[in-house]
């Protein structure tokens, strides 16, 4: 049964359509690109899988059940931005996780966090804007889920951070998880997907393996994104 | 850190071109035991599954072999891992010959060439 699945998926936001008609099925196992330029609504997909955002017709379902308290036990989910409450400490923050999620391996949590020279006492507050994202990234990757959607989890960090982030979602990979990974940074996910979607406009353009791109196309996935994608003409 | 691949080619393919490397050059000798699909994945920072691939079409090629339990290892026949690399050397000659025709060059000139290279490789040395 796929992890992941969009039916006939459609969400409006007043008279703007920011998915149309999306139908997916993610199977289990499979690192995916969520690709697409800014504002194709790669976020509204996410937010719509975590139940943030309700769909204005269609569904979205995650492994067969729509969203609901009982899937997001299963989903860990990276939030575009910081959610940490800033008067917490490192320390506390893995309590909480611990309280709040059945699936959080803490030991594997604070093994990151060292090898990332993360202090567990110092508070959110005191923390760059960097180290904050690294905290996220390794609470969220820290949970044994049955599906990880990263919106934008390269985004903000230095080249040397986004290997390390790389690194820790190829050694917990899980054949029995799929991981969504939205982003535009491409030629950097590039080696760690399976599979990629293009979404244009709210419309899936694309989807596809990216070896099966590389073959057929004799490109990379982020040679066709350019071109897919192509700004302007000449 | 993570190894360095072409663009345009799938990366299975070329992960399978290294460990072949690899095994005809001594790296990996015969019967020796390979890196894990998670070890060889997090070093290359390549997905799981593209380094299975590879590791599939290994074995097909009967360059490796699975234990069970124990993992992959090098095929502990010799003579199919000198087979193997003697035609990663032949591929190798013939695109070099490509190269050279493609810039005029005829056979005896191709065969003074290399003379002189190797004899000024050897004085640099």
């Amino acid at each position: 049964m796929p992890i992941f699945e969009c039916r006939a998926l459609e969400k409006r936001y007043g008279a703007a359509m920011a998915l149309d008609h999306i139908d997916l099925a993610l199977e289990p196992g499979r690192i995916v690109g969520l690709l697409g330029p800014n504002g194709s609504g790669k976020s509204t997909l996410i937010k719509l899988a975590m139940g943030l955002l309700q769909p204005t017709s269609g569904e979205v379902l995650i492994g067969g059940q729509a969203p609901s308290p009982q899937t997001n036990a299963v989903v860990s989910y990276l939030p575009d931005r910081i959610t940490l409450s800033p008067w917490m400490k490192t320390r506390q923050l893995l309590d909480f996780y611990g309280d709040f999620f059945a699936d959080f391996d803490r030991a594997a949590a604070e093994r990151m966090l060292s090898q990332l020279g993360l202090d567990l006492n110092q508070s959110v507050r005191q923390m760059s804007k960097g180290m904050k994202e690294k905290v996220q990234l390794v609470l969220t990757m820290s949970r044994r889920a049955k599906l990880y959607l990263l919106d934008e989890p390269i985004g903000g960090v230095d080249p040397a951070t986004r290997d390390y982030i790389l690194h820790t979602i190829i050694s917990n990979y899980n054949p029995e998880a799929a991981v969504i990974i939205s982003t535009h940074l491409i030629a950097d996910v590039e080696p760690v997907l399976d599979d990629v979607i293009f979404l244009d406009h709210g419309h899936v353009a694309l989807h596809e393996s990216c070896e099966e791109i590389r073959e057929t196309r004799g490109q990379s996935v982020d040679a066709l994104f350019r071109e897919v994608f192509k700004c302007w003409e000449n | 850190m993570s190894w360095q691949f072409q663009a345009d080619q799938p990366i299975y393919t070329q992960l399978v071109a290294r460990l072949q490397q690899q095994i005809v050059s001594g790296v990996y000798p015969p019967g020796s035991k390979l890196p894990s699909v998670r070890e060889l994945a997090a070093d290359a920072g390549v997905n799981p599954n593209t380094v299975q691939r590879a590791f599939a079409e290994l074995e097909r090629a009967g360059l490796i072999y699975t234990q069970r339990t124990a993992g992959k290892f090098v095929t502990e026949d010799a003579a199919a891992v000198a087979a193997a690399r003697r035609s990663l050397a032949e591929a190798q000659t013939r695109q070099y010959l490509a190269a050279m025709r493609a810039l005029g060059c005829g056979k005896q000139e191709i065969h003074n060439l290399f003379d002189q290279m190797e004899e000024q490789e050897h004085a640099d040395l």
